[in-house]
């Protein structure tokens, strides 16, 4: 796997043409395991966690996990290498820094990632596009099992499989979806749902995760209880009885805002599209906060010069590592934000035709 | 209506009503007192806070942060440090000290239900699909479907009894 290559094109999750794409961006559900007679990794010395490593990079790579699994050494990535992984949901903020020996194999379809060594031995996802969280949880399973042929996870009888933090622990099972809540934000209504999602024990987060800002109107509602749950009703209560309310209020919101002045958001949306258009220079909050609004034109119908796909695509391509990785060389934030200013004016140049 | 706390004296403002034998009774109390007889669960309380309540209750700290687990060395007050454990065995060692972070932490759930190993043994998957099997004739009965819920007391007697 070439990561040149890997940072020119868009990745399998942010095709946008997933379930209730307007809404939920993506799908995402990890489960996280232990190795049966090995200290966690805050007790493991320098020496076991390469065995670890190199034990479930052998096993994941020989196994039938995933056609062509690809795995790499984080120790051994450059700064932006480490970067590029982490815009692409392959890999954590936290596994990205520090220096022990750890890494990540993945799908080249880039759906299914296990990371090794980073909180827990072994940290596997599957990423799917639009609200697909059954069969994610379907594939991270079965991907669960097939390694299981080979490995002996560490598992209690009373709290179930066992994590480094207590908080993981039974199924260690974490669903998150990525949503985009643009007219929620807009009405005021977000905090009602922030309410609610902490009444119900989820989790809200920004883009990338724990201790991340939402920029843009993006966020991440994950399940908080892993333990007294089995798999299939913890997917139950998050996809029936939570989900469908939030991404229902959010189109109800973008109804309202289309009804009461359909004149205002065609406003925003086309303002955005103008400064895209017209910007020599633009960080990358800037272009999120734009796309975002974008984002929300094309779901309701308010912008057809360009599609979700399109959109998804430069909310990832104009990322610092990606930036720098297609143009093949280091750039300063005030280079960057040049380069990510062309790059945008030229994509969108291209789709509108 | 000013009621006050049953245990402390305080203004109330957790309200039950329970029926016990027919008879309704009603319950008054604070958030103090509610919360340390476990009638409320405070949702998403980080770890940190979460040991910091466990250690704050009396009498229970001092003797478990001494606990030291042998294979991997950890103290309690390690744990504390960082939220972290050291190995699958301090699950065991820390017992006493863990089982009230995870419960508060899991909406009261003590015992795993789901999942188990490929490789677990033929006793501990059948523990499993009984334990399974009572959570879900829990919710029947909640709901009220006594077929089902009679389908599945059958159904945890023929494992019972296999």
């Amino acid at each position: 796997m070439n990561l040149e290559d890997m940072a020119k094109r868009p990745t399998e999750w942010l095709r946008g043409n997933g379930h209730m794409s307007d809404v939920v961006i993506s799908s995402r559900v990890r489960l996280a395991r232990n190795l049966a007679g090995m200290p966690f990794l805050s007790r493991c010395s320098d020496e076991q966690k390469n065995d670890i490593q190199q034990r479930l990079r052998d096993c994941i790579i020989q196994s039938d996990v995933a056609d062509d699994t690809h795995y790499l050494d984080i120790a051994n990535c450059s700064e932006i290498d480490r970067s590029l992984l982490v815009e692409r949901h392959l890999i954590s903020r936290q596994h990205a820094r520090g220096a022990h020996p750890r890494g990540v194999a993945f799908s080249p379809s880039e759906t299914l990632a296990i990371m090794v060594n980073e909180e827990d031995h072994l940290r596997l996802q599957v990423l799917r596009s639009g609200l697909a969280v059954e069969q994610a949880v379907e594939e991270t399973i079965r991907a669960d099992n097939t390694l299981e042929e080979k490995l002996n996870f560490a598992f209690h009888r009373k709290y179930g499989y066992l994590t480094a933090c207590p908080t993981n622990v039974g199924t260690g099972l974490r669903i998150s979806v990525m949503l985009h809540l643009p007219a929620l934000k807009m009405t005021g209504e977000i905090e009602k749902v922030f309410r609610a999602a902490h009444d119900m024990r989820l989790a809200i987060r920004g883009l990338y995760g724990e201790g991340t800002e939402a920029t843009g109107d993006f966020f991440q509602i994950s399940n908080q209880t892993t333990l007294g749950k089995a798999e299939d009703q913890i997917v139950q209560e998050f996809c029936v009885d939570t989900l469908p309310h939030i991404i229902d209020y959010e189109r109800r919101a973008r109804d309202v805002l289309l009804t009461k002045r359909p004149i205002a958001i065609d406003d925003r949306v086309q303002r955005s599209l103008a400064v895209l258009k017209a910007a020599m220079l633009i960080s990358s909050d800037e272009t999120m906060y734009l796309l975002s609004l974008i984002r929300m034109g094309v779901t309701m119908g308010r912008c057809d010069e360009l599609d979700i796909a399109t959109v998804n695509e430069l909310l990832l391509m104009t990322q610092p590592a990606h930036l720098q990785k297609m143009l093949g060389r280091e750039l300063e934030p005030l280079d960057r934000a040049e380069a990510r200013a062309t790059y945008i004016r030229q994509r969108i140049e291209a789709a509108s035709k | 209506m000013n009621f006050k706390c049953d245990k402390c004296g305080k203004p109330a403002t957790i309200h039950l009503t329970e029926i016990v034998d027919g008879d309704k009774i009603e319950k008054h109390f604070c958030q103090n007192c509610a919360s340390t007889d476990g009638i409320t669960i405070q949702s998403e309380v980080p770890i940190g806070q979460l040991l910091e309540d466990f250690v704050l209750q009396s009498g229970v700290a001092e003797p478990t942060s001494e606990l030291q687990c042998d294979v991997c060395g950890m103290t309690f007050s390690d744990f504390r440090e960082d939220g972290l454990l050291g190995c699958p065995n301090d699950y065991d060692v820390f017992e006493d000290g863990l089982a009230s972070v995870i419960e508060r932490a899991q909406e009261g759930a003590t015992q795993h239900i789901g999942k188990v190993p490929y490789r677990a043994d033929e006793a501990q998957k059948r523990q499993a699909a009984i334990l399974r099997l009572r959570a879900e004739l829990k919710g029947a009965v909640a709901a009220e479907d006594y077929e089902h819920a009679a389908a599945i007391r059958d159904q945890i007697k023929e494992i019972e009894n296999s």
